[in-house]
């Protein structure tokens, strides 16, 4: 069986926590963006309807 | 530490490596929740009133979340059993890949998450339905039912009927006789998909000590309990034709699909032991499938043709 150093399992770990860190900032990046545009739709025209 | 000359073998590295994206994704039984998105769709498609779009779209994909949270939790919960059977035993905790705390914390945020979200942004009776639907799943199936009575897929199968009311709920914000026959269409659907699974997979079920019906009362209960669902399935496929909410199309697609449905169905009750035995089973339970999808997508077509023609 093809052996592994410990660095490669470093390495390895390190990239994949890399991955999810993004896939983590990519969740929270949609969320925001998600409450956004639902705010928007659900507020519609009212946005502008208030006095200045 | 590689000076140290310290080596391990490609598995080990794997596991101390920590799960990759795919298998946080494959935590979420992705399977099962493009059906669950697809039904849920169906349920908003069909309902009366209008969603805005981008509502539409968050909503499905809470629901989608929410049922990948429903995977995660329960994969949690049955780590030790999915390890000794045949089919779940590549899944990601089995396989040292993700832990079960990891999958715990991963399954919670997401349902906590999709939850309050669907409730917040579009609808809260269809979030509250979704929180049923992740509660129904994870303790009433998973750890309630699931290894205790053979009954398990029969009750537990109600988590499986909710998203076509979630979706229904999410554009009326109520649940009425409509959405109520949706669930009831995959409620009955469930019995004799599962069994007949389970009827070629008994021993798998046997080794981890799962109830199901094949091991608990034999394989010949089984057939015949799969004809009586299947009897009671066909007639409620048909009843969205009679209030209403399916047309004509959606009558003709559901009653030569129900027919097929029994015929298959009949196939396994009089079927042998054995291969020939296992042969009809397999049919029906890939046929099952075709049917459920069969159904909503023609309830879908039309409605999404009277919406198109009507606008």
């Amino acid at each position: 069986m093809e052996r592994v150093t410990e660095e490669d399992g470093q390495k390895e770990f390190e990239r994949r926590r890399r991955m999810r860190s993004i896939a983590i900032a990519l969740v929270l990046a949609a969320m925001v963006a998600m409450f956004y545009v639902a705010t928007i739709v659900r507020l519609g025209g009212n946005v502008f309807n208030r006095p200045l | 530490m590689a000076e140290l000359g310290l080596e391990t073998t490609p598995l080990r590295a794997q596991q101390m490596a920590g799960g990759s994206i795919g298998d946080y994704f494959a935590l979420m039984k992705p399977r099962v929740m493009s059906l669950v998105v697809f039904t849920a769709l169906v349920g908003m498609v069909v309902a009366p009133g209008s969603l805005h779009p981008a509502l539409g779209v968050i909503a499905l994909t809470c629901i989608a979340v929410g049922a990948g949270a429903s995977g995660a939790l329960n994969m949690w919960y049955d780590a030790d059993i999915d390890g000794r059977m045949q089919r779940t035993a590549a899944r990601p905790i089995p396989r040292g890949r993700i832990t079960p705390d990891e999958a715990l914390a991963f399954g919670m945020v997401l349902a906590f998450g999709a939850v309050g979200t669907l409730g917040l942004l579009v609808d809260w009776t269809a979030g509250a339905l979704l929180a049923l639907t992740i509660a129904f799943y994870i303790v009433v199936y998973t750890m309630w039912l699931k290894r205790r009575t053979p009954q398990n897929i029969v009750i537990g199968g109600a988590a499986g009927a909710f998203p076509p009311m979630i979706g229904w709920a999410a554009v009326t914000g109520s649940v009425s006789l409509e959405s109520v026959l949706l669930f009831l269409i995959i409620f009955m659907w469930t019995p004799p998909h599962f069994w007949a699974l389970a009827l070629y997979r008994a021993r798998d079920y046997e080794r981890v000590g799962v109830p199901m019906l094949p091991v608990v009362a034999g394989p010949e209960e089984t057939r015949r309990q799969i004809l009586v669902y299947s009897m009671l399935l066909v007639p409620i496929g048909v009843a969205p034709a009679l209030i209403g909410l399916g047309g004509t199309f959606y009558a003709f697609v559901s009653v030569v699909f129900g027919a097929v449905f029994l015929a298959l169905a009949l196939a396994v009750w009089r079927g042998q032991e054995g291969r020939e035995g296992d042969r009809a089973a397999k049919r029906l339970f890939a046929f099952s499938i075709l049917y459920l999808f069969a159904l909503f997508a023609a309830l879908l077509a039309e409605h999404a043709a009277h919406r198109l023609l009507g606008a």
